[in-house]
């Protein structure tokens, strides 16, 4: 059933290869014959940064980085190219350098400017090494001719040249650094969240430029529909209530005993952190359970209070059937909404989404259920999903403000718009 | 034209519970495996959620999660003599439709049979005599033991969570439990459900009356349960809409509740839906099934290799496709030649619905579960001497009541009017405290020469295919069995303190339009003579070998329990015959 | 889902399309379980509003016929207030009213009566011929002191009744139709209407469902399955909700 032994004697490698001072990167991607360590090294650290989340080619199974999907920015879509060593469409004819240059810096070929769309100011924190691991790996899949329609960005963010001052506003170079006070899980988990995992692309605030509010980092965003909830410590809206363990095992098999991974998280969940080692994953979890944050607390409203009558009414009629009367749910199968991020959230994006629309945890191999969420679109009106998002948002420890009836439509509209 | 698909290792015809079973088996052992499912794909969020799951009206009485009569049915008649006419609308039982088949809308009684269930013909003719049995019953043994399925009843029960409490723990009789059954060589997965008043009321009269009650082994969650495959489910809500109804908690287990999700996920799986398997293809020679036909919502025709191909509908769909297929010889009760069509079953059901002072008890009927409720099995099998009642076979009976669901379970003591004031004043009065047990009775059906199937030659399905006919009756045996058992459940209810009593005894003949249940057993039997059965102990066909039929349709007799842990046990029997037997020698696994 | 497929194409359900174009309609399932945002077949919510399949001339004899089945009383209206008039109004000009999913196929033979039902009518088809017969009947003055020349709705309810258990016993016989079957499946219908949930016409205000203490479409009852003999505390709800759901 599980694959402990493969992925502690992998994470070993990587724990050794990666703090040591690595020699291994090599000039040029055909030059001389990487090893087959650096290969599964590369094709690991692939997983870490969840490449094929955005190269994989939408039309194709069997073409995980063939690039072609649009990808969703606030500016407008941006397609991934193909990162197959395909010698005319992909980079196939690219140089390690050429490569590093586009992963940590955002430079294209030509010098120009990449859009943040990729995470290259996360990926600037990653080693050379790294990054000469995962050219090595690149360079061995299946090459495949596919050339990539051009980006679709509306002016004036069609021109690339904007980008320099976006680069000067939020992209700071420097590899990542090891903070000595801090043991080697931390910084294990700190090399990973901010540099390949870049956790912060979905989960920090964002400028209205597109940037990392840093003053806020990973304090939850709202994107896409969904609300990539708060990962501090912070006890009104991020993880106090979950352990290391659960941090790590819901990154693993996608479910805890509070909460189920559904939407993009899903996505991330399926693709990169199921396959990640378990040192990665605790280390994750330790340099997470580290990010000290202290929000200012609501006061939940009051049990009369028309909303909280209304809500509290229909929880009980209906969510109760899975979600029992006090709120625990199933541990791993239902998600107890006193201890779900996805509740505690600042921002009731996610919750209003599900509601509305229902929603499917991901299936992983040790976690192979997947349990759904059914939707209630059809059997609540605005001002009732409202009413039942805001008794949720202020029952068993959760405080927050009333969800208004508007912005329950709002997310009727808006998530059906983007779900189709 | 027809359309040829890849060739596959294996095809499986539906996917409910033994085809889920099956394909999981087979996939583990390395197969490519195909399964073809002629209703839809089912899933708990989207087809049965708790937002509308509880619709009485679309699901109980419109028959919504069914195959409908339109798509197929069968014709129908007591006697040979009689002209059979097609079943319109469903009755008597309900043959399910879709991913999960009769695992989505069962109760979840998750039973064994009897050791003796196994060796009935032997058993009795050595207890009481061959001349005990009427000359035209035809039971038989199976020719596979009690002993030889534990080990599949206990992988069965262990899928599905069943909760309940063992009697018999590897020979040791416990409190509590049934302590008629065959030994058990593990307690069950999840402690019994808890059991709502009425329910409670007849355990205890029960035991004053000298019986020995236990809660009914059930399929529906005492508590959260996680499988040996990894796949979790929630604890049953006593919802009170669970047979005919999905599950919208993920707390009955079904095939999407406990192997579904594990399945998908294999490289090696692909299933396809609304697709009809036609018939069995056949090489010249007739011994070797080359793979199967079907047809998909478009009407296109196609064709699918395999080298092993497994039938996996309802009971009696596997045995009309084996007809279509002209595969082995159809049974001829006059001659009493042929094995398939014979020795088709059903179960001999009846109730008594009870009234209580209304100012003494509140039952709450509506808090219930599928499989829940209190039951006895002192009236079972050979549990006790038949000699001198002059009848064989019998059945659990049980405080088992599902529902208050209301347009289906609003009793009115005897005499009250069907409708107006008095009727309205009674269904009021009675709601809260008459007790309907729906299936109190569990009694079982032996074969009978008479009691088969063959196809009809009149009536057409929507393909121009022959519906399949049915041809049953009770017989003096059943009814002499139910009168006894009937009354044997009124004493428990007498000494619950009932006011008043219904007893609603099976009677002749049988009633194609009274729901009684959907076990039909039978029609292509197991056994170790292929002049009298369809399949070998291992479910392989006798005449087809790289042919496996799974199912009820197997069951040479029916017993006096639900059938699903029974058929889910020669479904892993059959698996394991397979993979340990078959796959390295395929060929016939036993010569007879 | 196959290998690449991903959740993000099944969001916009193109992976079915996709692995399943191979084989017409028909769909493939492979890898992951299907599922779409929003899928749902909820019933649709019966409105009130015109009639459906009554025609003016036979809306007064089923609205007395409902009422004579399910009598008002001083705590819960009878079967025409509970709405299972406008209930079976709908079930008849939707998929129960023709038969729709049943085997309709010939030869139509009487059996016996355990063969079940061998009509080649429709339920819409016998109710439409019922009712006129009924009328017919009445107007004829053929029953027992049935006064010549009234319809059905206008006779007194005793009278209503009279003639009502003829058709139960078979003592009244109507024309083009079995007046005993008919009336078996009446009661039934109407007394489906009454208990059904509310989203389907009748049972008004779940007034049936609080007649007996039924509390509905709940789906939760683990507080009280062992609270013995102690009525259940919450009042009913309607697959539509009820009316605590709305904030006052």
């Amino acid at each position: 059933m599980y694959r402990r032994g493969r992925k502690l004697r992998l994470a070993m490698v990587l724990l050794a290869t990666t703090f040591a001072a690595c020699t291994h990167a090599r000039s040029g991607g055909h030059a001389s014959r990487p090893s087959f360590d650096l290969i599964q090294r590369g094709r690991y650290l692939v997983t870490l940064g969840d490449c094929t989340a955005c190269h994989a080619d939408p039309t194709r199974s069997d073409s995980p980085f063939g690039g072609g999907r649009p990808v969703e920015t606030p500016f407008g879509k941006i397609v991934a190219p193909n990162i197959t060593p395909d010698r005319e469409t992909g980079i196939g004819n690219w140089t390690a350098q050429q490569f590093d240059d586009a992963v940590r810096r955002g430079r294209r070929r030509d010098g120009k400017r990449l859009y943040p769309a990729m995470p290259f100011p996360y990926y600037a924190r990653m080693s050379a090494a790294d990054v000469g691991a995962i050219f090595a790996f690149l360079n061995t899949v299946q090459p495949r001719h596919h050339a990539v329609a051009a980006d679709r960005l509306p002016f004036p963010f069609s021109i690339r040249a904007n980008m320099i001052f976006w680069d000067w506003l939020y992209y700071r170079r420097g590899e990542w650094r090891p903070s000595p006070g801090r043991s080697a899980a931390w910084n294990r988990g700190s090399y990973l969240v901010l540099g390949a995992g870049h956790c912060g692309a979905c989960h920090t605030p964002k400028t209205f430029l597109g940037g990392d509010e840093h003053s806020h980092d990973l304090q939850g965003y709202a994107l896409d529909g969904w609300f990539a909830p708060d990962l501090t410590d912070d006890r009104a809206h991020g993880l106090a209530a979950w352990t290391t363990a659960d941090i790590a095992g819901y990154l693993e098999t996608g479910h805890n005993r509070f909460e189920a991974a559904s939407g993009p998280m899903a996505e991330e969940v399926k693709d990169s952190s199921s396959a990640m080692s378990e040192q990665d994953l605790t280390a994750i979890a330790t340099y997470l359970k580290g990010q000290e944050s202290v929000s200012q607390r609501f006061t939940a409203l009051s049990p009369d209070n028309p909303m909280m009558v209304a809500g509290g009414a229909i929880y009980r009629d209906t969510c109760s059937a899975c979600h029992k009367i006090d709120g625990s749910g199933v541990p791993y199968l239902i998600p107890n909404l006193a201890g779900s991020a996805a509740i505690a959230s600042r921002d009731p994006t996610t919750m209003l989404r599900v509601i509305l629309h229902g929603a499917a945890s991901v299936a992983t191999r040790d976690e192979p259920t997947g349990p759904q969420m059914p939707s209630y679109a059809w059997q609540l009106d605005d001002v009732q999903v409202a009413a039942v998002a805001t008794y949720v948002r202020n029952s068993w420890g959760h405080a927050a403000a009333a969800v208004s009836e508007s912005a329950a439509r709002a997310a009727r509209h808006a998530s059906s718009t983007a779900a189709r | 034209m027809t359309r040829r698909l890849p060739h596959k290792d294996v095809v499986i015809v539906g996917l409910g519970w033994t085809g889920s079973i099956l394909a999981n088996e087979l996939t583990d052992a390395g197969l490519d495996v195909i399964a073809i499912e002629r209703g839809p794909w089912r899933n708990t969020a989207t087809d049965y959620p708790p937002t509308y799951a509880q619709d009485e009206l679309r699901y109980r009485i419109r028959h919504e999660l069914f195959l409908q009569p339109a798509q197929t049915t069968f014709t129908f008649r007591n006697k040979m003599s009689e002209t059979a006419l097609p079943i319109r609308n469903w009755g008597a039982f309900m043959p399910p439709n879709g991913v999960g088949g009769g695992g989505v809308h069962w109760n979840a009684e998750t039973w064994r049979f009897l050791p003796t269930d196994f060796e009935l013909r032997t058993h009795l003719t050595k207890r009481y005599g061959a001349h005990f049995l009427p000359a035209d019953m035809t039971i038989q043994d199976w020719g596979v033991t009690y002993a030889e399925l534990e080990p599949h009843y206990d992988r069965f029960e262990y899928l599905c969570g069943t909760s309940g409490q063992a009697g018999n723990l590897q020979g040791k009789i416990l409190t509590g439990g049934n302590p008629f059954e065959g030994p058990r060589s593990r307690p069950y997965p999840n402690p019994p459900q808890a059991q709502p008043f009425s329910h409670t009321l007849f355990g205890q009269a029960a035991r004053q009356l000298g019986y020995k009650p236990f809660p009914q082994p059930s399929g529906n969650l005492s508590q959260a349960y996680r499988n040996p495959l990894g796949v979790r489910q929630g604890p049953c809500s006593y919802c009170g809409f669970c047979e005919w109804f999905g599950c919208g908690n993920y707390s009955k287990a079904s095939p999407q509740t406990t192997i579904l999700p594990v399945l998908v996920r294999k490289s090696n799986f692909t299933a396809r839906d609304q697709c009809e398997v036609t018939r069995i293809n056949l090489d010249p020679s007739g011994r070797r099934a080359t793979g199967v036909t079907f047809v998909d919502t478009a009407g296109q025709e196609w064709e699918q290799t395999a080298d092993l191909v497994l039938l996996c509908a309802y009971t009696i769909f596997n045995v009309q496709l084996l007809m279509l297929s002209k595969i082995g010889q159809p049974y001829d009760p006059v001659a009493n030649r042929g094995v398939i069509g014979r020795n088709f079953t059903h179960q001999t059901i009846s109730d008594v619905v009870s009234f209580f002072d209304p100012k003494k008890f509140i039952f709450n009927p509506f808090i219930a579960s599928g499989a829940i409720g209190m039951c006895i099995d002192e009236f079972n099998g050979d549990n006790f001497d038949h000699g001198p009642h002059g009848f064989v076979g019998g059945g659990y009976m049980g405080q088992v009541q599902t529902n208050g669901r209301p347009i289906e379970t609003t009793p009115v003591p005897p005499g009250t009017p069907k409708w107006g004031a008095k009727w309205k004043q009674a269904v009021k009065e009675n709601y809260l405290s008459a007790t309907k047990p729906g299936t109190g009775v569990h009694g079982s059906m032996y074969s009978y020469r008479d009691v088969y199937l063959d196809l009809d030659s009149t009536y057409k399905d929507r393909l121009g295919r022959p519906l399949l006919r049915i041809t049953m009756d009770f017989h003096d045996n059943e009814l002499k069995q139910n009168r006894f058992l009937t009354d044997r459940f009124a004493e428990i209810f007498q000494a619950m303190g009932a006011q008043q009593m219904d007893k609603q005894y099976r009677r002749a003949p049988y009633d194609i339009t009274d729901y009684q249940t959907t076990h039909l057993c039978g029609g292509a039997i197991m056994g170790n003579d292929p002049k009298t059965s369809a399949l070998n102990r291992y479910l392989q066909s006798w005449d087809v070998p790289n042919l496996f039929v799974i199912g009820a349709s197997a069951f040479p007799q029916n017993a006096g329990y639900n059938p699903t842990g029974t058929v889910a046990a020669l479904a892993y029997w059959s698996a394991e015959a397979i993979r340990t037997h078959y796959l390295k020698n395929p060929g016939q696994l036993v010569h007879a | 889902m196959s290998d690449g497929i991903r959740r993000r194409d099944v969001l916009t359900g193109a992976a079915l399309a996709l692995v399943g174009s191979a084989a017409a309609r028909a769909g493939v399932i492979k890898g992951e379980l299907p599922w779409k945002p929003d899928e749902a077949s909820p019933p649709p919510r019966v409105e009130p509003g015109a009639w459906q399949f009554f025609t003016s001339e036979e809306l007064p004899a089923i609205e007395a016929l409902a009422d004579r089945i399910i009598p008002p009383d001083p705590q819960t209206p009878g079967g025409k207030d509970a709405g299972c008039v406008v209930f079976l109004d709908r079930q008849l000009a939707g998929p129960y009213g023709s038969a729709a999913g049943l085997y309709e196929q010939g030869p139509f033979i009487q059996g016996v009566e355990q063969q079940g039902a061998q009509s080649s009518k429709t339920p819409a088809q016998t109710y439409r011929t019922a009712l006129q017969a009924l009328d017919q009947y009445c107007r004829d003055g053929r029953g027992s002191g049935v006064p010549h020349g009234k319809r059905f709705a206008e006779l007194a309810p005793d009278l209503q009744d009279q003639v009502m258990h003829g058709l139960e016993n078979g003592g009244v016989q109507l024309p083009g139709l079995d007046a005993k079957q008919f009336f078996i499946t009446l009661v039934k219908d109407v007394q489906d209407g009454f208990f059904a949930d509310p989203m389907y016409g009748g049972n008004r205000d779940m007034c049936a469902w609080k007649m007996i203490g039924f509390p509905g479409a709940r789906y939760d009852y683990r507080d009280w399955v062992s609270r013995h003999n102690e009525r259940y505390p919450l009042p009913p709800v309607s697959i539509g909700g009820r009316a605590a759901w709305r904030p006052r």
